[in-house]
């Protein structure tokens, strides 16, 4: 029977999802952290995933079923936002900072997108337990 | 009078298995709704019920080991190539969990009649 499989499955989504999360939670804390040239400042962060079909660490053919894996996470390559702020301890020369590329509307609507995402992947785990459970009940009347 | 019980209990342990077979397939289209490029599958259970020559019992017999996933058909097309549309999948696979414990009332039932034929009630 494959429900162990699913469990995989749910784990891994959910593992990733959170990694999706994580690197919102640190956009959107370092929305707002100024730096001095435009190769210091913090740039937006975001993970790719990608499906893994095939068997899992112990060898075991999963068959049709494909877990998620988070391959890498990649700075955004959209350029920092500068402002001129010549009393900021920061600035440069010519009295301006920069500000990172972290979008955060797009980042609001990204950390909805992966609690939703999570909250499906329990929801499978939660059925599947209760599928399980009724597989161990068989038999009894 | 020699009895299989494989016989005795009909299509309903095959149609169980496929039925876990398929949540797994489910459980990996909601897994991987943020995946790019993740092409959602499922089975076609009726194409996979397939009739074989009537048995002593007339029932219907599943052939599992061609239950190859196809497809999912999106309504709308996402820019990733993503064809995971979570309403959907949602659907089916709660649909699919209680079609799963319709299985195990029939298989229950099939017991317990099972179980009253050798107590000999």
């Amino acid at each position: 029977m494959s429900l162990k499989h699913i469990a995989q499955i749910a784990g891994s989504a959910m593992t990733a999802q959170t990694t999706r999360l994580n690197t919102v939670a640190s956009n959107l804390a370092n929305a707002h952290s100024a730096a001095g040239s435009e190769n210091d400042v913090y740039r937006a962060r975001k993970p790719v995933f990608a499906a893994l079909y095939g068997g899992d660490k112990f060898g075991d053919s999963q068959g049709a079923g494909a877990r998620v894996q988070v391959l890498d996470v990649v700075e955004s390559t959209e350029p920092a936002s500068k402002a001129y702020e010549p009393d900021n301890p920061l600035a440069n020369a010519d009295g301006v900072v920069f500000y990172p590329n972290v979008n955060s509307v797009a980042e609001m609507t990204d950390m909805m997108s992966a609690s939703r995402a999570f909250e499906t992947n329990i929801e499978v785990l939660q059925r599947v337990k209760s599928m399980q459970m009724s597989l161990l009940k068989l038999g009894d009347s | 009078m020699s009895m299989d019980f494989t016989k005795a209990l009909g299509v309903h342990p095959d149609a169980l298995k496929l039925r876990a077979e398929r949540t797994k397939i489910l459980a990996s289209n909601i897994a991987n709704e943020n995946t790019p490029g993740f092409q959602a599958r499922d089975i076609d259970f009726t194409a996979t019920l397939r009739q074989t020559q009537a048995d002593e019992t007339g029932g219907l017999a599943l052939d599992t080991g061609s239950a190859d996933p196809m497809y999912r058909l999106p309504y709308h097309a996402a820019q990733d190539g993503n064809t995971v549309e979570l309403g959907v999948e949602q659907a089916e696979f709660a649909q699919n969990a209680a079609d799963f414990q319709t299985s195990l009332t029939f298989l229950g039932m099939k017991f317990r009649g099972l179980a009253k034929a050798i107590n000999g009630q």
